[in-house]
């Protein structure tokens, strides 16, 4: 694993009616596979919104490896692939034009691009739709077109909001496989989802953020260590950590 | 919820009702509660101008008296023609709307609520706003009639809304016939094209009508020529039904209220039952194959702004629904044009008229197109995550749309070129200037939308769609200014300066967004 730091966010804050993200430190090392979790509303997506450039924070500092995202935000953004749960492409273009859009967009050179192109519509399993144009996509075809193009300017940090949310098995199998090669191959992967399942299988480290802040983190074997449960699987761990956190801040709220 | 008993069709039109009613408050006050207020000082504001205006226009005829005959007769006729037109094109579009706007369809389809009564209440709201919107627009001039010529011209108040139920039901047998001949898939792009041609089209071909007899631009000149006139039938004419009903004629105005409210009764109780079908046929349209594009391997590399500029070009290209509604506005380049071929050669004086219209056209065209490029971005998150700066963007933006502005303007500059080279300069400055202001407006107002709400979008920023009406206007008058005597032209240039000022002083704030 690359010993640098991939992502490094310190003291970020972001309020909207009520503090969204309260004080957040995290620290990602590079190659790692990171998966993020939280309660709706715990501030994961408004975080990695931030990461991504989607959102200015009111405080706070985010390093994209070593590359200051709030100073410099065209260099760092162009380390960083993002990809929500409601894939961004264009209904009125094929995945090989949308690819070649974002190659374009990226500076990839067009015959590396290209090639690229043709590995991952294969890799994806997109190769019979690859010159028909989007607009009919089922939600799988889309999610699978935007992963393409998240991967073919070959971005050092691929950050994922609930990338699996309305796949088939077999298309999300497809997608983690995809997931896996590229961390295996050193890219750094950070997730959010709520099927924890797969962050448990898939994700080296797990952390799990409530009111905006990071209230545990590690391996899930360490996070099983810490539970004040003895929880087995990932889900009771999860449930156990947001459960005692909501219990705290209504107390810290009673005795202020 | 409601009083009355659930699937029945007062529950649906309560339903109904209380969303349209939620929906109007929420795009007028913007949510804000203190809007409330200066949106009621702008209409009231409005309403007393509008009923200024229409006196003002009204007094040559109230000074020589209005008789019940022929000439009235056929000048009221037209004025309803064109109403019906614009309340036809508004019902088509809303229609369409009805069938393919999913929203709470796919809700109220998988109910076992009987469908066919939420399309009766539709259908009747559908009329009901028809008729509103010309009610508004011709009630200034009604009540200056009723206050100075008396009240039998509240006659014109029941012929406007029988009218509007004529259009509703004729618009619902055009959608229908469109399905059965053209199919679903086809139905909206040319319903829209339909709405668009007949909104417009009316008003240009009577335009056309008098510009080719050399009556002028005036849209009345066609019904108010002697000749017209002469070959109208007698007063006495069924023909003129409407226009007696409209003086306040007791049995015109029942024969044209019953038999309007008949027509659309009739039509809303035999498509109903079809309703269901018709909207199952449209939602299985987002599950057809699309087209297929031949691939022919990636270009060669090109600069960020190319890119950008290649995809916005390609999607415009190819969403024809939405090209033909932002190219609407070319439709009133017509009468300047057959204006020009008219009196080529004859009439150099017309060029005071028909560059203005071009420049406010081509002002109207780039804020439409401005619109689709900047705030209807589909990505709007994978472009704001690219590694690419928010000034290559919108310049790149920019740059897609004057290009195709430019393209539409040629031909005219062209065709200009011929009578003298100083119009064709003014005219290019007046288009530039206006073009340019339009997506400086549409820069300023942007936000995120979808390309689906196009037709909307004059409601999301009601201070954007004046700023960019005024500016059009204000350029067009300045470009008849410059090319009558120069001198005159900083007039309105200052006016659309002010307009300009005002607009960027009132320009939402964007500190959303991380700079880039």
């Amino acid at each position: 694993m690359n010993q640098q730091l991939a992502l490094e966010i310190d003291g970020l804050e972001k309020a909207f009616d009520r503090p969204a993200v309260n004080g957040l430190n995290l620290k990602i090392r590079g190659g790692e596979f990171y998966a993020l979790l939280g309660p709706n509303g715990a501030g994961k997506t408004t975080t990695l919104r931030m990461v991504a450039g989607l959102l200015a924070p009111d405080a706070g500092s985010i390093s994209v490896f070593g590359t200051d995202a709030l100073a410099d935000p065209l260099a760092a953004k162009r380390k960083v692939a993002w990809v929500s749960d409601e894939p961004m492409i264009y209904d009125k273009l094929t995945p090989y034009e949308y690819l070649e859009f974002i190659s374009g967009l990226w500076s990839v050179e067009p015959a590396l691009a290209e090639a690229r192109s043709r590995e991952l519509v294969d890799w994806l399993g997109l190769g019979e739709h690859a010159t028909e144009r989007c607009g009919g996509f089922s939600k799988g075809m889309r999610q699978k077109v935007a992963l393409a193009g998240a991967l073919v300017h070959e971005p050092q940090l691929i950050i994922l909001d609930e990338p699996l949310t309305g796949l088939d098995a077999g298309s999300a199998r497809q997608v983690k496989d995809v997931l896996l090669s590229k961390v295996a191959n050193g890219t750094t992967i950070i997730m959010t989802t709520h099927i924890l399942e797969v962050a448990e299988r898939m994700a080296e480290r797990i952390g799990v953020i409530a009111e905006g802040r990071l209230i545990a983190e590690g391996t899930f074997e360490e996070l099983q260590t810490n539970s004040a449960k003895q929880a087995s699987t990932l889900e009771e761990v999860f449930l156990d950590l947001v459960e005692s956190d909501t219990l705290n801040s209504e107390l810290e709220s009673l005795a202020a | 919820m409601t009083a009355a008993a659930a699937n029945t069709l007062p529950w649906f039109a309560a339903h109904e009702g209380r969303l349209i009613w939620r929906d109007f408050v929420s795009l007028m006050t913007g949510g804000k509660t203190r809007r409330k207020a200066i949106m009621g000082t702008i209409v009231a504001v409005m309403i007393v101008g509008m009923h200024w205006f229409a006196a003002f226009l009204l007094r040559p005829a109230f000074e020589v008296g209005i008789a019940a005959d022929k000439t009235t007769f056929m000048f009221i006729s037209g004025g309803l023609i064109m109403f019906m037109s614009l309340m036809f094109s508004q019902a088509i579009e809303a229609v369409t709307r009805a069938y393919y706007a999913r929203s709470d369809l796919d809700l109220i389809m998988s109910s076992p609520s009987p469908a066919h009564r939420l399309f009766q209440v539709r259908t009747s709201v559908l009329a009901v706003q028809t008729i509103a919107l010309s009610v508004l627009i011709a009630a200034p001039v009604i009540n200056v009639l009723v206050w100075k010529d008396g009240v039998h011209w509240l006659g014109a108040y029941a012929v406007l809304i029988s009218l509007g139920a004529l259009a509703t039901a004729i618009a619902v047998i055009i959608t229908l016939t469109l399905f059965r001949m053209v199919g679903t898939a086809r139905t909206r792009l040319i319903a829209q094209i339909i709405a668009a041609i007949v909104g417009a089209g009316f008003v240009i071909a009577l335009q056309g009508v008098a510009i080719v007899f050399g009556k002028g631009i005036s849209r009345f000149s066609f019904f108010t020529s002697s000749d017209t006139i002469s070959s109208a039938p007698e007063t006495a004419s069924f023909m003129w039904i409407p226009a007696r009903a409209s003086m306040g004629e007791p049995l015109a105005v029942l024969a044209i209220l019953g038999f309007c409210f008949a027509f659309l009764a009739l039509v809303i109780a035999v498509s109903s039952q079809r309703f269901a079908k018709d909207v199952l046929a449209t939602a299985g349209l987002v599950e057809r194959k699309t087209k297929t594009t031949v691939f022919s391997g990636f270009r060669m590399k090109t600069s960020l702004r190319a890119t950008l500029r290649r995809k916005e070009w390609a999607l415009l290209r190819r969403d024809p629904w939405l090209l033909s509604q932002s190219l609407q506005q070319i439709l009133y380049l017509l009468p300047p044009a057959l204006l020009l071929y008219v009196n080529y050669g004859s009439n150099h004086g017309i060029v005071y008229v028909v560059v203005p219209v071009i420049v406010m056209a081509v002002g109207q065209l780039a804020g439409g197109l401005a619109w689709i490029t900047i705030s209807g971005e589909d990505a709007h998150e994978l472009i704001a995550t690219a590694p690419v700066s928010d000034k290559t963007i919108l310049r790149a933006k920019v740059e897609a749309v004057l290009v195709v502005v430019a393209l539409i303007l040629a031909p005219f500059a062209v065709v200009l070129s011929f009578i003298s080279y100083e119009v064709v300069f003014w005219m290019l400055v007046g288009g530039a200037l206006s073009a340019s202001s339009a997506v400086l407006i549409q820069l300023w107002f942007r936000s995120q939308a979808n390309r689906s709400v196009f037709r909307r979008r004059q409601t999301s920023s009601r201070a954007a769609t004046l700023c960019e009406a005024l500016v059009s206007i204000l350029w067009a008058a300045t470009a008849g200014a410059a090319m009558a005597d120069v001198k005159y032209a900083p007039i309105p240039g200052t006016l659309v300066l002010m307009v300009l000022f005002i607009g960027w002083l009132i320009k939402p704030s964007r500190k959303e967004m991380v700079g880039t």
